[in-house]
This record gives structure tokens, C-alpha cells and sequence, in this order.
């Protein structure tokens, strides 16, 4: 370089900024603030997107202070297995810091979206208060909040755009939260009340989509009756997105064609879900929008096969399928047929825990998809039975898979016909496949599958491991290789503290790393924190007998084991169940 | 492919490839279904999956699978095999709690804690009276461990003594304390379940004290 040449002077900063706002990525925006200073000051001050996939990796405060301009913030908090219920109840992610900090120094933001949090109905207030442009709030998984907090919402953001709460607990305790929405406020594009147990007014609800010309996204919750919903349709036609109500009523005829015209009415729709409790009788009257559609979500509709097949044959279009197992092979056969623009399927067991009847879903749908959609990039596929033979079949029809999450319901099953482990399968799919971003196994495993992994995951972000592996040299062979790993999830395997100490570093490229039910000890853990003052290394230890963790052994077991990079130092909010070892 | 050795006796017993599993495949008697109560010696894993696992127990709610302790059904079966006596593991398979929920039975209620922000679902109709269901939700707030008092249970949280009553919302939206109706009828009348603080609770709707109001 030339000395004393301040080239990022060759520009006003509005310049650099402009240049700043082509970058697609915060990856990029970060490497950009890295280059100079000058750089690093202009990059702050135009970011107007953030996103903090772990809540506990910066102080709130810190993050608000670097980026005084967001608008948009979107953050995460549990661990994925808290899902699964793995993760104890009061371990954290509570979005209060976060909503403080940024209600003081974000007062513009415009939207909020919460991934695992726990949200109370104080968050909400002061979210509706706080925020006088507020536009977008999005929570998924979240817990802790009742329709008193969305009645404030609903009062108090006169801009709100979207309201999209996805697979949250919700408390019903405010029935006319609805209501609050003014009679002036017409601003919806997006509303998503599908996991609300309580009833709804409809009737309000008609008033309130009715004044909302903008309205592209209604999905309902399960409580609102078919009769209503083609009133309510009426009232949207321009909807691009719906989610049904309950979608089983008495046979009517007279129901059935208005709501077969009803739903014919709206042009533009191209997702469906909802379907809850859906039967043959009414599914008939959606066939006139299959065509057009290019989302269907019918995971909670216990249709069975020969249903399934006659409503998505029509779908040609179709490019997301989320089904339940009953839709068997054959289903997937006649979808491989009809939906050749398939990027994506999800298959959900109807029945998990038990086998009442064994469904015919097995590998055979699996291949069947991978022959015959050439655009299928992301699976999810809960089965009972796999071989290696059909795994390398679907590896060879789908190089270009960024996610394949394959889950055998039951631990350690192997290839049922060859009775050997699924690791070449497994490994063909990683060595075929190579921009996996994420990759889940199940089935009987060794340490080879991770050899492969290992070597071959160049790509791979996100791995979910259980019930697998021999020993130690599985985990070291992931924590050497996969050089982009973000996320590594652990539940169920003979894994031990080599590899941990071994690796230590690489740790802290990681977001996180989750290990429950593994073969760690707390003596690997303290050495762990102690040579890594950039990881909070959380022990999780639910019962409640025996010393204090402070006083145990360094050959005592750890049972779940939580740990990610941070610059925030351990956190304030551990339950009593919870050590940061230091 | 060592793995370390440990010397407390709580330790697991290595999950191997394959044939280890019936070593460590979890043995319950799910509550209410003739088996015996879910003890601490019914359990070959004591971690906090017990937490989870009796909601996934309880979640099940129709009395087929384990019974008694007696469940190994070998470590793998590749082909579709109906096994009647199958343990449960925790958060096994990996179906989100929403998902599960959704397709429960309606005896599904939700219990909330005083003072603390999250939800959780029991299944009712898993329970065969309310010795179990006590013993379910105990599992499920596991901080909270039961004392006993000569005419009912109360939970308590040992970090700071308070004590919690269960208590009920009916189908007519009066709240009650659970224990004072027939075991039936409160199935078929419970909305809603609530921990209610026992300070808290006086006001509601108090029993006779000499009824024998928990079978």
C-alpha cells in the first residue's frame, strides 16, 4: 500500500454506503468492515438489517450501539433441540434484554422477528409503545405471551404490516384481542393467527381484512368452521396465501359450491395450509386453484393416500409439499409424476410413537421423488425402514441438494436388507451433494459416515447427529473436517472429551455446539472454558441429587452440554439447572 | 474407540453401534395404565429426559406401548414392525411440540405456573387419577418437587419455599382446586390447569376436609 494514502477517502462515505447496499450477505458486510476503518465507520452507520442468530453472542446494548440505523432486527434464542424438549424449560432466551436495549436505541425500528424466545406480554408492550413505525413482528416457536400482549399490539402499531405468529404457546386469556385494531387501520398484508387455540370473532375478522386492500397472507386458526371461511374469502380475493380453519363440516351441498366458488374467486392464490381435520368431502373444492399453486401444506390433515393423490396430481406448478407418511409410496409415485417442479418436501409421521398400522412409506417414495423431480433441492423424510442401495440412487438423481434431513424413527435401524450400518449411503449423499448446507442422520451409523462428512462437507452449516457412531473418532472427524460447520447438534452418542479438547478452536468458528446424553465430563468441560475465554461452556444438569456442580469430580458425567462463541461474556439469566463454567 | 472411564455411579452405559440399545433403552410404566408409577429404579436414564419423557408418556394418551418394565424389544427392526411394548425416549423421534400437539385429543390441556412465562400441554386422559397426574406435572416443572399434607399435595419450589396449589378452570369458568371432584368428572370438566400460588389460592372453592377426594 501506498504509505499515508487514505484511498477510502477517494469517495464520499454516501458513496461507499451506496456501494455497501449492492451486498447481499452480512457475511459480506462484515468482511467489508474489516478492510479499514473508515470502512468499519461507514459500514456501521448504513446497516439497517441485522441479524443475531444466537441472543446470548453480543450484549444487546453492544449491538445497538455498533448499528445505530437498523430498521430490521431478527434474532434466536433456544437451542434447536429445546424443539424436542431437550433443553430444560426456564434455561433462557428471554427477549426482554433485547427489546430494552432496542427500544432505547433502535426507536425507528421497523421490524422484529423472534426465533425460540421468550417473549412476555411486557415485550409486547413495550413493543407496541416503543416503536412508532412499527411494521413487521414475527415470532416462531416463541413462548410466554398471551392475546393480552397482541392486543396491545393490535392497539397501538398504526403502520403494523405483518403479524405473523408461527408455532407459538400463546395464552387465549384476551378473547376480543382482535377488536383492538382501530377502525382507521388498514394497513395488513400479512396476518397468521394459525397457532391460536382460543376462538376468534370472525366477525371482527371480516371487518378487519375487509378495510385491508394490501392483504396477501391469511392463515386462520383451527377454531374458525368452514361456513365462515368463504365469507371471509369473499372479503380477500386478492389473497396470494391462505391458511384454512377447521376444513371438515357435514356434507352440504349447497356449503360446498359456495365455498368451491369462494376459493375459485381468489386468482392469485398460490399457497395453501391449514386443512385441519380435513376429509375427502370438501377437499374437492380447492381443485380449481391447484393449478396455480406452488405451496401446499397439508401436514396436519389426516388424509389418507388415494385423496392426497387425486388433489396434488393437479398440482403441477407445485414447488413446496408438506404431507403427512399417509400418502404412502404410492403417493410419492404419482407426485414424482405430476410435480415436476418440486423443490422441496417435507413427510411427517401420522403416528410417531406407536405403529399402529405400519404405513407403506418407506425408501421406495424417497427414490421415486429423487428420479422424478429434477428441482428437488430440501428434504425431510421421517420413515421406518432404509437401505444404502436407495440413498446412493437418490445421491446420484439429486446432486443439488442443499438440505436432506432423513429421520428413521427408530434409533440404530439398519439397511433392512443388507442388515449393515447406513454409512455408505450416508456418504454418498455428502460426496454427491456438494452445496449441503444441512444434513440430519438417523439409522445405524459408525464412525465411517463421519469420515466422510468430514472430508467431504465442504458446504455443510448444520448437522444433527443421534444414536450414532462408535467412539471418539466420529466426532474429531467433523470437527477437523467440515470447514463451513456453523450449527452441531449431538443427542445420544458415544462421543467423549478428546475431540472437544483436540478441537477446541474450532469451536469458536462455530455458532454452537449441543451435546446431550453424550460420554462428556465435567473435567473436559472446565479445561474447555478455561482455555477458551470466548465460549461460554454451559453445563445443563437437571437433577437435582448429589453435590453442587462446583464440587463434583472432574470425572463426573455432564448430561447436556450447551456451548457457543460469545464477546458477551457468561450470562446473567442461568436457572438454577444451568452452570457457565469460567 | 475409548471413550472415558467415569467413576460416578450415575453414569450411562455407552451407547455402541447398534446392540447397546437395549441396555440403555429407557423401561417406564406409563402412569395410570396398570403398570406401577414411574420410580427412579424404573428409570436406565435418569437425565431430565424423565421431564420429557413423561410428557411424551403422558402425550401419547391412549394406553397402548410400555406396561410394564419389561420392554426391551431388541435393539433394531429394519422392516415395519407394530411393537406393543416400546419405550419411549425423549424428544424421539424429533417432531416439534407443536406438531404433536396438534394432533392430540381434546383431554389435552394446557398448564400454566404463576410467575413463569411458559406453557405446557398434559394429557388427561393419560392419567388414571390424580396421585399420576401430580406426579406428571412434577416431572414436567421439575424445579418443583411434592409435599405431602394430610388431605393434599401441594408443589413446591425449594429455591424460595413458595408453594403452588393445582388448580383448575371447569367448563364453566369458575376456578377450582384440583383433588375436590371425581377423578372422571374433573376429566371431563377440566379447560385448563394453573399453579396457582397457594397464597393465592384461598378464595377458590374449598372442599370438605374429610372427604377422600383422590381416587
Amino acid at each position: 500500500m501506498v504509505g499515508g494514502f487514505r484511498w477510502a477517502a477517494m469517495f464520499p462515505d454516501e458513496v461507499w454506503e451506496h456501494v455497501f447496499s449492492f451486498l447481499p450477505a452480512d457475511a459480506d458486510r462484515n468482511a467489508a468492515a474489516l478492510v479499514c476503518r473508515a470502512w468499519y465507520r461507514i459500514e456501521r452507520r448504513s446497516r439497517w438489517r441485522v441479524f443475531v442468530g444466537n441472543c446470548y453472542a453480543v450484549e444487546p446494548a453492544a449491538a445497538v450501539r455498533r448499528f445505530p440505523e437498523v430498521r430490521a432486527a431478527a434474532i434466536k434464542g433456544k437451542p434447536h433441540f429445546a424443539d424436542f424438549n431437550l433443553v430444560p424449560s426456564d434455561w433462557g432466551g428471554g427477549a426482554e434484554a433485547w427489546v430494552e436495549a432496542m427500544a432505547e436505541g433502535w426507536p425507528h425500528l421497523e421490524e422484529l422477528r423472534l426465533k425460540r424466545m421468550v417473549v412476555s406480554d411486557d415485550c409486547l408492550e413495550l413493543i407496541a409503545r416503543c416503536f412508532k413505525n412499527f411494521k413487521v413482528l414475527s415470532l416462531v416457536s416463541c413462548e410466554g405471551f398471551s392475546t393480552a400482549g397482541l392486543a396491545a399490539i393490535a392497539a397501538n402499531c398504526r403502520n403494523l404490516r405483518e403479524l405473523d405468529l408461527h408455532e407459538n404457546e400463546v395464552e387465549d386469556n384476551c378473547l376480543h384481542w382482535m377488536s383492538h385494531f382501530p377502525e382507521s387501520f388498514a394497513s395488513l398484508v400479512t396476518l397468521n393467527i394459525a397457532c391460536l387455540e382460543g376462538e376468534v370473532n370472525v366477525s371482527v375478522l371480516e371487518r378487519l381484512i375487509g378495510r385491508c386492500p394490501n392483504l396477501k397472507t391469511l392463515r386462520l386458526n383451527h377454531s374458525v368452521p368452514l361456513e365462515r371461511l368463504v365469507g371471509l374469502l369473499h372479503r380477500v380475493p386478492q389473497l396470494v396465501d391462505l391458511g384454512t380453519g377447521k376444513f371438515a363440516a357435514q356434507h352440504h351441498p349447497e356449503l360446498f359450491s359456495k365455498l368451491e366458488s369462494a376459493i375459485a374467486g381468489c386468482k392469485n392464490l398460490k399457497s395453501l395450509s391449514g386443512f385441519w381435520e380435513a376429509g375427502p368431502t370438501y377437499l374437492p373444492a380447492i381443485y380449481s386453484v391447484c393449478e396455480g399453486l406452488t405451496s401446499l401444506n397439508l401436514s396436519y390433515a389426516t388424509l389418507q393416500g388415494p385423496e392426497l393423490i387425486k388433489l396434488i396430481s393437479r398440482c403441477k406448478n407445485l414447488q413446496r409439499l408438506w404431507v403427512m407418511d399417509l400418502i404412502e409410496d404410492d403417493g410419492l409415485i404419482a407426485v414424482a409424476a405430476s410435480c415436476k417442479l418440486l423443490q422441496e418436501l417435507r413427510v411427517f409421521p401420522s403416528d410417531p410413537y406407536g405403529a399402529a398400522q405400519p404405513i407403506s412409506l418407506t425408501e421406495h417414495g424417497l427414490v421415486a421423488i429423487s428420479a422424478g423431480c429434477p428441482m428437488l433441492h430440501s428434504v425431510l423424510y421421517f420413515c421406518r425402514q432404509m437401505t444404502n442401495a436407495a440413498l446412493l440412487t437418490v445421491a446420484k438423481n439429486c446432486p443439488n441438494f442443499t438440505c436432506f434431513r432423513l429421520c428413521i424413527m427408530e434409533p440404530h435401524t439398519p439397511d433392512y436388507i443388507t442388515r449393515q450400518p447406513l454409512d455408505a449411503g450416508f456418504s454418498a449423499i455428502v460426496e454427491s451433494c456438494k452445496h449441503l448446507r444441512r444434513l440430519s442422520l438417523s439409522g445405524l451409523l459408525t464412525d465411517l459416515v463421519f469420515k466422510s462428512i468430514g472430508a467431504s462437507a465442504n458446504c455443510l452449516e448444520m448437522l444433527s447427529v443421534a444414536f450414532a457412531g462408535d467412539g471418539d473418532a466420529g466426532l474429531h472427524y467433523i470437527l477437523s473436517g467440515c470447514k463451513n460447520l456453523r450449527k452441531l447438534e449431538i443427542r445420544d452418542c458415544p462421543f467423549g472429551d478428546k475431540p472437544l479438547l483436540d478441537n477446541a478452536a474450532k469451536l469458536e468458528t462455530m455458532r454452537s455446539l449441543w451435546m446431550s446424553s453424550c460420554s462428556v465430563t465435567l473435567g473436559a468441560c472446565r479445561q474447555l472454558a478455561r482455555k477458551m475465554p470466548l465460549l461460554n461452556v454451559e453445563v445443563i444438569n437437571e437433577r437435582k441429587r448429589g453435590l453442587p456442580l462446583e464440587l463434583q469430580p472432574d470425572n463426573c458425567p455432564v448430561e447436556k452440554l450447551y456451548i457457543y462463541r460469545t464477546v458477551a461474556g457468561p450470562r446473567s439469566d442461568t436457572p438454577s439447572c444451568v452452570w457457565i463454567l469460567r | 474407540m475409548s471413550t472415558t472411564e467415569t467413576g460416578c455411579s450415575s453414569t450411562e452405559p455407552e451407547v455402541t453401534g447398534g446392540l447397546g440399545y437395549d441396555e440403555t433403552e429407557l423401561t417406564l410404566g406409563l402412569p395410570g395404565a396398570g403398570g406401577s408409577r414411574p420410580s427412579e429404579t424404573d428409570r436406565k436414564r435418569g437425565f431430565a429426559e424423565a421431564v420429557g419423557l413423561n410428557l411424551e408418556a403422558a402425550s401419547r394418551g391412549e394406553d397402548r406401548g410400555a406396561r410394564s418394565s419389561d420392554s426391551s424389544d431388541g435393539p433394531v427392526s429394519g422392516a415395519v414392525k407394530p411393537s406393543a411394548a416400546k419405550a419411549q425416549v425423549v424428544g424421539w423421534p424429533p417432531v416439534r411440540s407443536f406438531r404433536r400437539n396438534a394432533l392430540r385429543s381434546c383431554t389435552y390441556v394446557k398448564v400454566a405456573v404463576d410467575g413463569a412465562p411458559y406453557l405446557r400441554k398434559v394429557d388427561l386422559e393419560a392419567h388414571g387419577g390424580y396421585e399420576q397426574l401430580l406426579a406428571a406435572l412434577e416431572e414436567m416443572f421439575s424445579c418443583f418437587t411434592v409435599r405431602h399434607y394430610p388431605d393434599e399435595r401441594r408443589l413446591v419450589d425449594p429455591v424460595n419455599g413458595t408453594e403452588y396449589v393445582p388448580t383448575y378452570e371447569d367448563k364453566d369458568g369458575d376456578w377450582m382446586l384440583v383433588g375436590d371432584v371425581p377423578w372422571k368428572m374433573f376429566v371431563a370438566s377440566c379447560k385448563r390447569l394453573r399453579l396457582m400460588k397457594s397464597s393465592d389460592a384461598i378464595n377458590l372453592a374449598t372442599r370438605m376436609p374429610q372427604e377422600c377426594s383422590n381416587k
